[in-house]
């Protein structure tokens, strides 16, 4: 068991919904009204140290509900080993908090996973399209969204 | 016509149209602007191997105001086209547009929401290349027919006004 999963457990243990252990990896599925809160605990804690927000991804689970997806990677320089956090959220009007104020990096990561996939990041400085143009309309990463170019 | 018989063979007689036909033909100066991997052939195709100077048109114009064709090469974003129309409207007339690659022709591979499929779309292009990415000789090949075209061009004519006129409205 991964050491990250006693620690959060003990102690938030109303948040953290399902552990999933896949060839080495272990993936935490969490409740998103706490990630801000989480990924504080998970940098600050001496014995964590996961102090590295290596990744923000969106996936779209269509047509299951809840829909999307928002992955955390994290790793610990220290221990040297990484921790998967994920939320689901609904598909109607998919809403997150923010974790700018945690890991700085989050701005790009979240600007990104809402050009594409239409998450609102609640607390962003600027969230606003980041690789699109400015006037695109639609989120092409959604499986709806046309797969051709028109 | 008679008139050699006095002057000796020290004049040539042809319609004007001809003569700037030909002198535009001979000295195309190519913007550089250069998008993805078709660039790199059009580069190799400026360089001493296959040697654009040949045609007159080694003088690539880093100033669309100095070129008269600008070559497409590679794969037009969505997010890139307002750059590419505005350098193409920078370019003094008359202009002529070459669509290299399939990517220019028609979106190629990138059938997706983030690409232009095929820069006829916003351009008026006069000569399309086919290929992933054409070879250099690909490239000379639809400069020459550029050239063909060019000399055929009959731009004093109503149907030039009319094309002109059709082009300035569309933009």
């Amino acid at each position: 068991m991964h050491r990250a999963v006693d620690f959060l457990q003990e102690r938030f243990p109303e948040d953290v919904l399902e552990v999933v252990e896949f060839r080495g990896d272990t993936t935490l599925v969490v409740n998103p009204k706490a990630i801000r809160a989480l990924l504080t605990a998970l940098r600050d804690a001496p014995e964590m140290g996961y102090k590295y927000l290596s990744m923000i991804a969106a996936v779209d689970y269509y047509p299951a509900e809840p829909r999307f997806g928002v992955v955390y990677n994290l790793y610990s320089h220290r221990y040297r080993d990484r921790l998967t956090l994920k939320c689901l959220l609904p598909g109607e009007a998919p809403v997150i908090d923010s974790v700018v104020s945690v890991h700085a990096t989050a701005d790009f990561h979240e600007r990104e996973a809402y050009d594409l996939m239409g998450i609102v990041f609640k607390g962003h400085p600027n969230l606003k399209r980041i690789l699109l143009p400015e006037d695109f309309v639609g989120f092409p990463l959604r499986k709806e969204f046309p797969q051709r170019g028109q | 016509m008679g008139i050699e018989e006095h002057l000796g063979y020290n004049i040539l007689t042809t319609s004007l149209e001809k003569l700037v036909d030909w002198a535009r033909k001979s000295s195309l100066w190519p913007a550089t602007f250069g998008l993805a991997c078709c660039a790199i052939e059009m580069i190799v195709t400026a360089a001493n191997r296959w040697d654009i100077a040949r045609f007159g048109m080694e003088a690539f114009r880093a100033s669309p105001r100095q070129a008269d064709l600008i070559i497409i090469a590679g794969t037009v974003t969505k997010k890139m086209m307002p750059a590419i129309q505005r350098v193409y409207d920078q370019m003094s007339e008359p202009k002529w547009v070459i669509a290299m690659g399939a990517c220019a022709c028609s979106g190629g591979i990138f059938d997706s929401y983030a690409v232009v499929q095929g820069i006829d779309r916003y351009l008026p292009v006069d000569v399309y290349i086919p290929g992933c990415p054409p070879r250099p000789e690909g490239l000379l090949y639809g400069i020459l027919k550029l050239h063909e075209k060019i000399l055929r061009d009959p731009f004093l004519t109503q149907q030039y006004r009319e094309k002109l006129a059709a082009r300035k409205e569309a933009a």
